[in-house]
């Protein structure tokens, strides 16, 4: 019986929490849509983002690109089609690698960070003192964080990804030695504009999801220490299931999408 | 006196039996309290017996399970939150720790009910934020300060500082002398007062601090943790002047003016410390 209990209680706080995060969505996106946050609080944030996660970025980004180049190489001179790595790492990158691994880099150094802030403001009153003095925290604390994702998250992936076929292209070409010229037609045939597209459409919605979970989770944080050190763990763990939930989501919208457009399709052998 | 003082004066707030829960722990239960302007009320009781949680009620800072707040004839239940905001234009806030927001300076900190009016140049808001500073005994100097660079008691002036800087007709100050020496305390003590003299402001003042208490109260309301009351019986315990509530004969009253431990110490017993 107890157990039952237990379980009922699980549904109910799990039911609750879905709730109480839709609403914090509603709210932020109502913030959004009638008032624009001032510059004084949007800049920061966005420096905070934008600038400060470039240089983490492009090295993920590089090594991803090398990684990869390492990874397929073997495979692929037993089957004598070294030259198509230009196609598979680079399709690769933009379309999967590049948004995942960047959305989640940033997932633990910036919404990480945006959870404990958030969380010591509010276990140290500040968030109550925002209130107090007729300032709304969501409008205040919220939007300028979540337009800083919405905005910068893409525009880093972009940078992830150039990082990326920078890297693949370094590792390949001369370290693998694979020719120049084969390595660039192969990856124009197989890497369309529609895969440049899908990387960068999915981390919209993971720049969203981050901006979002991670906030919740500061202003929902407990008090203490340890409230302030598990809020920011779970907005990197929840940041990151969310992040792959989406692009397993959006990977099967979008292929749909795709096939309708293109039903003829590329394959890469 | 306390029934003159509430004939002479228009009530600013009025509580009807207020209920705060957070999930199963019940916070406070059938609260009525009526605050007229100008007085300046304290709030006593041990820790944990809900003052806090009745000051943060009383500006819609934590939303009632039940009941009514009503400032200045206005049900916050009623109001939208635009309006809410609007209205705690009218409230200072003083918090237990001060609340300084840690990213900007004490000028900064002090200016900020003012920028997000946005009515003031930034000239007039630098003159405004050095007068309230000075006002509580605070050099120019610290204005381009961070708040981590500053004492207890300067991160409470600085506070208070803040709350006073849209002349506001209510003061809330969660205990304030909390954490600091007697002398320090004693400032602040005497900057409540002054505030006071200073502008017919409404005060509520939540402490443990007994000086605090006589000092600056004209009226004081004693609350009592629920576990440790009946089912039937009344959360506050006592309601009246600190004369009055020294020549209480409310056990409970007599134990908490001086600081008994009492039956406390047979729960001790009773569970083997």
């Amino acid at each position: 019986m107890d157990q039952v209990c237990r379980w009922g209680e699980l549904v109910i706080d799990s039911i609750t929490a879905v709730g109480d995060f839709t609403l914090f969505m509603i709210r932020t996106l109502r913030w959004l849509l009638t008032r624009l946050p001032r510059g004084e609080t949007l800049w920061p944030n966005f420096y905070e983002v934008g600038v400060k996660s470039l240089p983490v970025v492009a090295l993920t980004g590089t090594f991803i690109g090398m990684v990869l180049a390492v990874q397929s190489y073997f495979q692929f001179r037993q089957l004598g089609l070294e030259t198509r790595l230009g196609g598979v790492i680079n399709m690769t990158l933009v379309r999967e690698l590049g948004p995942v691994l960047a959305a989640t880099m940033l997932a633990g150094r910036v919404g990480s960070a945006m959870a404990a802030e958030l969380g010591t403001m509010r276990v140290t009153e500040q968030i109550d003192a925002l209130s107090a003095m007729g300032a709304n925290p969501v409008h205040y604390l919220v939007v300028p964080r979540f337009l800083a994702c919405l905005f910068l998250i893409p525009t880093l992936t972009i940078m992830a990804d150039f990082m990326g076929v920078a890297g693949g292209h370094f590792y390949s070409v001369y370290i693998l030695e694979i020719d120049i010229h084969h390595y660039w037609h192969n990856s124009k045939i197989f890497v369309s504009q529609f895969d440049l597209f899908v990387g960068l459409f999915k981390s919209i919605f993971f720049g969203s999801a981050i901006a979002m979970v991670s906030c919740y989770q500061g202003f929902n944080c407990t008090a203490g220490a340890e409230g302030v050190g598990r809020a920011s763990t779970s907005a990197f763990v929840h940041s990151f299931v969310m992040i792959l939930i989406i692009d397993l989501s959006l990977g099967i919208v979008l292929d749909w999408v795709y096939f309708l457009m293109y039903p003829e399709g590329v394959g890469l052998l | 006196m306390i029934e003159a003082l509430l004939e002479q004066q228009e009530p600013l707030v009025e509580v009807h039996d207020l209920h705060v829960q957070f999930g199963a722990q019940k916070v406070l239960r059938g609260i009525n309290l009526t605050i007229p302007a100008g007085q300046t009320l304290v709030l006593l009781g041990e820790s944990g017996c809900g003052k806090t949680v009745l000051m943060k009620s009383i500006i819609g800072l934590v939303q009632p399970t039940r009941g009514q707040v009503i400032f200045d004839h206005e049900d916050l239940a009623t109001l939208a939150e635009r309006e809410i905001n609007y209205l705690r234009l009218r409230y200072g806030f003083v918090f237990q720790n001060a609340a300084l927001f840690d990213s900007m300076t004490v000028g900064q900190n002090v200016a900020f009910p003012l920028r997000q009016q946005g009515r003031f140049s930034d000239n007039q808001v630098y003159e405004m934020v050095l007068s309230r500073l000075s006002e509580v005994g605070l050099p120019d100097s610290v204005v381009h300060k961070k708040p981590a660079e500053l004492s207890g008691g300067m991160r409470k002036r600085v506070g208070l500082a803040r709350a006073l800087i849209m002349n506001p007709e209510m003061i809330m100050y969660d205990e304030p002398t909390t954490g600091l020496d007697p002398i320090m305390s004693d400032v602040i003590n005497e900057l409540i007062i002054r505030t006071r003299r200073r502008n017919p402001v409404t005060s509520v003042v939540v402490t443990h601090d007994m000086n605090t208490a006589k000092k600056v109260a004209d009226r004081i309301v004693m609350l009592m943790p629920l576990p440790r009351l009946g089912e039937q019986e009344s959360q506050i315990i006592f309601d009246g002047t600190p004369e009055e509530l020294v020549n209480c004969r409310d056990r409970r009253v007599q134990q908490f003016i001086n600081g008994e431990a009492g039956e406390r110490l047979m729960e001790l017993r009773a569970t083997g410390v």
